[in-house]
């Protein structure tokens, strides 16, 4: 009786045991959950996607460009939050065998120009002004909303750009440039005026390596199709059409993307070992150092789609303010406050080289010192010369 | 007062350069040729490239299969041609509107100066009948043309089947951003002028024709077609024009690679220096607009290609040429082609005719230098060889010894270039000759009748010619040579090269002194006249059928007949510059070798 009340004591003790540890496992995963809940600091996603070359035979420019807004799409980033700039028209140009498309594989496997392409900024429109006020926001009031990026400081941004390029320099529309500098001070305003949270960019040109050399605003991840004294290649050449369809690396970049899905965890290391030099000719470099978090927890959707997280519950979780997450947190604003202050980088050119201004030429006036003692000195001699006679006329 | 120059270092200089100068000359001749004679080695030539970005690297796929169409047409255009003895208007405006080309016509004339004995005509009139193919989808702004020649001789009727077989093949097309122009011509290049000229509304000939109906926009490029049999063994590429003018290497790249893809046998045919239009392609040169002709040859070779070959390699141009944005500028406009893929360009071959121009500079500085020490004057007791005239005198009777020679050659010349053709009346009633005849032998009368100057001119000058007289003439005489060949070098650097090549040692050479008959034959023999008949021969041994004496005399009297109404005609060069320019040129030597 008494083996068995003690039994029977311990089996519930064994069970209550049993309940608590599993009731504080599920806890504890929930709370694991909902931690990586918050784990990235982004609520929406935003990207801007820009073809800087016009004519015909840069078709694959725009068949880059096209790749990458249909691979955001599908990802869920919808078009409202795309700003697609395209420099030229090729699905309606007379040379294009077949109108109204743009082909992304050769023999004219996959079109990339459909029925719901939005371009916002389109020909002529692409222009180096253009492209910087989308992103520092100085926009007219008269720009419509789809040619606006309104993001603010919880977005996490794509930014990919294609064209023919060269060391240190964008070339737009055959007739200007973006220099590496201007696009790192955009992006710094874009820090400052906190319109993003964290930055992706992508560049697709030749000798694309140097227009990341110069960023110094934190919180952006680059990568890049080639080095410094590389050319990016072309590739699927179309003899039907009689030009190249793509790019080497948006091209396998493109066939990287297309196997992720909406919840897959693929992270950016992954991304950056798409198109080897075996593949690609040439060699794709990445830059990381201004970027907070490590690469490989950094998921592909973080940037390329547009994930609403949505998780089922039935259990309360006590959303605690973990007192450890709040010290992270406020480390981690302390060091986006350290890093409000100037970097030390290299070899930053210093304002005053950049900006040559004549220093402004005020006015030049004479110490008031100097003009009272003036006047005493010429009151004084009238008085010597004239007598002090006259000093009572005048005080 | 004191002297600008130290005379002591200037008499030292002069006495240097007068005695250098004969070996300096020798070397710089050989150099020249020598440098010209390298030029057909690397690394003076390179492999011929595509410079243009627009024509790109890809390439396109040709879908042309109208072959068993094209022989059709050509059977029918040759059959009516036959029945009507003259370009087939109606049927051609037939057909190329069932193909689907706006068709229209244009109706010209033109009186020759005198008839052509080559081609049996005197008042030539025809009727050209073009075809416009609209872009689709582009505004009409820019064109490529198409075209066949067909003349009283040459039928070309299978390239007029090809052309319409392709305009139908282009028509069905939807990637055209040009207007192609389908252009059938009559009376070979006469035709092709008067279209060029109402096109570009312009009167350069003289030629009468009706105003163009229809047009499409600036011309970026042409194609012009011979062929004469259904297969060929090889296709023929004229790249040479007018006043030996070339079209932009790149049009000749393009075509190049796609002989290449198709693996047609392409070959080049050279002849630069007649500045004659050797095809249509010459006379579009003019107008700025890239040209070339391609010829078919069937000769007896293994290997034939019929007419689908050559209507793929002419569709990819076509499909290449689509992509243009710009005309052709990229690559070079100056060049030598020793092989169909290979190249000089100008900063290359240029110094080989430089170095024979360096002769005549240097003949004139010693000249120069001789003059003026003999006119130095009293201080040097070492003066000229013989009796030093006083200064001032000498230099007035140099200066009026000099005009009357000047003049007189020069009026020569002018007769040279008027009076044939305006006499050949008067010729042909009192001698029994043709006209063509009487203004070739007009002219061969007047060139030697300037062999027969110097005892005249000595007449009208005063006896009292004075022995350094003939040192100023042939300063003058070697820079003004010196000039006109530098020019025409830079045109049309075959003939320039030639010219100078034949004519400068026999010009540095005369002297007054010396072995006259010697220096005489050298001088007839290097004439222009002379230069003319020996490169005929030449070329024809180069072509590996050469000419007996009598053939190629006449040959040669055809030659300049059709110099003649190559000028009246087209506005070629050529007679005008050898009449007007180097015949006064060479009588001055002349009239230097025979200086009393």
């Amino acid at each position: 009786m008494v083996a068995s009340c003690f039994l029977s004591r311990g089996l519930t003790a064994l069970a209550g045991l049993l309940l608590f540890s599993f009731g504080s496992l599920a806890a504890s995963q929930i709370e694991d959950q909902a931690e990586q809940f918050f784990r990235s600091g982004h609520t929406n996603n935003w990207a801007v996607l820009v073809c800087t070359s016009r004519f015909w035979f840069n078709y694959r420019h725009v068949a880059n460009t096209l790749s990458v807004y249909r691979s955001v799409k599908r990802l869920g980033i919808p078009d409202s939050h795309i700003v697609l700039m395209l420099a030229d028209d090729m699905a309606c140009n007379p040379r294009n065998p077949k109108p109204a498309t743009v082909f992304s594989h050769k023999n004219m496997e996959l079109n990339v120009y459909g029925d719901d392409v939005e371009v916002d900024y389109r020909s002529y429109e692409v222009t180096v002004e253009n492209f910087l006020r989308v992103l520092t926001g100085r926009i007219p009031p008269s720009t419509p909303r789809s040619k606006r990026l309104l993001s603010d400081d919880r977005s996490n941004i794509l930014i990919y750009m294609t064209g023919h390029g060269g060391n240190g320099f964008l070339k737009f529309q055959d007739s200007e440039e973006i220099t590496n500098i201007e696009l790192a001070d955009a992006f710094e305003q874009m820090w400052q005026k906190r319109r993003y949270n964290e930055l992706l960019f992508i560049i697709d040109t030749c000798q694309g390596a140097s227009m990341y050399e110069r960023f110094y605003s934190p919180n952006i991840m680059a990568l890049a199709s080639s080095q410094v004294g590389e050319d990016s290649l072309s590739h699927q050449p179309d003899p039907a059409i009689g030009v190249h369809l793509m790019d080497r690396y948006t091209f396998y970049v493109l066939e990287f993307l297309e196997e992720i899905n909406p919840a897959s965890q693929t992270n950016m290391n992954d991304l950056f070992q798409v198109c080897p030099r075996s593949l690609c000719v040439s060699t794709p470099g990445h830059r990381t150092d201004l970027f907070q978090r490590d690469p490989k927890n950094v998921l592909i959707t973080d940037f390329f789609g547009s994930v609403r997280k949505v998780e089922i519950t039935t259990e309360t979780i006590s959303l605690q303010p973990d007192l450890e997450i709040m010290e992270n947190r406020y480390e981690k604003d302390w060091m986006n406050e350290e890093l409000m202050e100037p970097l030390k980088y290299a070899e930053q050119l210093p304002v005053a080289q950049i900006i040559h201004q004549k220093p402004k030429l005020k006015d030049w006036h004479p110490p008031g010192g100097f003009i009272l003692g003036l006047w005493a000195l010429i009151i004084m001699v009238f008085f010597k010369t004239y007598g002090i006679k006259h000093m009572k006329f005048i005080f | 007062m004191g002297l600008l120059s130290d005379p002591v270092r200037r008499r030292a200089l002069a006495r240097l350069v007068l005695r250098l100068n004969a070996p300096l000359c020798v070397l710089s001749y050989a150099a020249g040729v020598a440098w010209f004679l390298a030029l057909a080695f690397p690394p003076l030539t390179q492999r011929t490239y595509m410079s243009e970005n627009a024509m790109g690297s890809t390439m396109v796929e040709e879908q042309f299969a109208g072959g068993d169409r094209a022989r059709g047409l050509a059977r029918d255009f040759a059959a009516h041609r036959r029945k009507s003895g003259a370009l087939p208007v109606a049927w051609l405006e037939r057909t190329m509107r069932s193909v689907g080309l706006e068709v229209y016509t244009q109706s010209f004339s033109r009186r020759l100066p005198f008839p052509d004995e080559t081609h049996e005509r005197y008042m030539v009139s025809g009727t050209n009948v073009y075809g416009i193919l609209r872009a689709p989808r582009a505004a009409s702004t820019e064109s490529l043309v198409l075209t066949v020649p067909c003349g009283p001789d040459s039928t070309n009727s299978q390239a007029v089947g090809l052309l319409l077989a392709l305009a139908a093949h282009f028509r069905g097309q939807i990637y055209w951003a040009k207007d192609i122009i389908f252009l059938v011509t009559e009376q070979d290049l006469l035709g092709t002028e008067a279209w060029l000229e109402a096109y570009h509304d312009v009167n350069v000939t003289g030629m009468q024709s009706s105003p163009l109906q229809g047009r499409a926009g600036a011309i970026q490029a042409a194609v012009a077609l011979e062929l004469s049999s259904d297969v060929v063994t090889s296709l023929d590429v004229a790249v040479e024009g007018l006043n030996g003018q070339l079209p932009n290497l790149d049009l000749l790249n393009l075509f190049q690679t796609f002989c290449q893809k198709g693996g047609l046998l392409c070959t080049l045919q050279g002849k630069q220096a007649s500045g004659r239009p050797h095809g249509p392609h010459g006379l579009f040169l003019r107008y700025r607009v890239e040209a070339l002709t391609i010829r078919g040859i069937n000769s007896f070779r293994q290997y034939k290609y019929d007419l689908v070959a050559v209507g793929k390699a002419l569709e990819g141009v076509f499909r290449k040429l689509n992509h243009l944005l710009e005309r052709l500028h990229q690559s070079f406009f100056f060049y030598l082609l020793p092989a169909l893929s290979r190249f000089v360009s100008i900063g290359l071959y240029m110094p080989a005719a430089g170095f024979l121009l360096l002769v005549l500079g240097l003949k004139a500085l010693e000249l120069w230098m001789q003059l003026h020490e003999a006119g130095v004057g009293p201080e040097e007791p070492r003066g000229a060889t013989g009796p030093s005239p006083p200064v001032l005198p000498a230099q007035s009777v140099g200066l009026a010894s000099l005009v009357a020679p000047l003049l007189i050659s020069q009026a020569m010349g002018l007769a040279l270039y008027i009076l044939p053709v305006l006499s050949q009346h008067v010729a042909t009633q009192h001698f029994p000759v043709a006209e063509a005849e009487a203004v070739v032998l007009t002219l061969l009368a007047i060139y030697a009748a300037g062999l027969a100057l110097p005892h005249s001119t000595q007449r009208v000058v005063s006896a009292q010619a004075p022995d350094r007289g003939w040192m100023a003439l042939k300063l003058v005489a070697l820079i003004y040579l010196a000039l006109q060949l530098a020019c025409i070098t830079l045109t049309n650097f075959s003939l320039g090269f030639l010219l100078a090549a034949t004519m400068v040692p026999a010009a540095a050479l005369t002297t007054p002194s010396g072995p006259r008959p010697v220096y005489a034959a050298l001088l007839v023999l290097t004439s222009p006249a002379a230069t003319l008949l020996g490169s005929l021969f030449l070329w024809r041994e180069l072509q590996e059928a050469p000419l007996s004496l009598a053939e190629g005399w006449q040959l040669f009297l055809a030659a300049l007949a059709q110099g003649v109404l190559e000028h009246h005609t087209y506005g070629a060069l050529l007679f005008p510059l050898l009449a007007l320019g180097l015949y006064p040129c060479w009588l001055l030597f002349w009239n230097v070798l025979f200086w009393k």
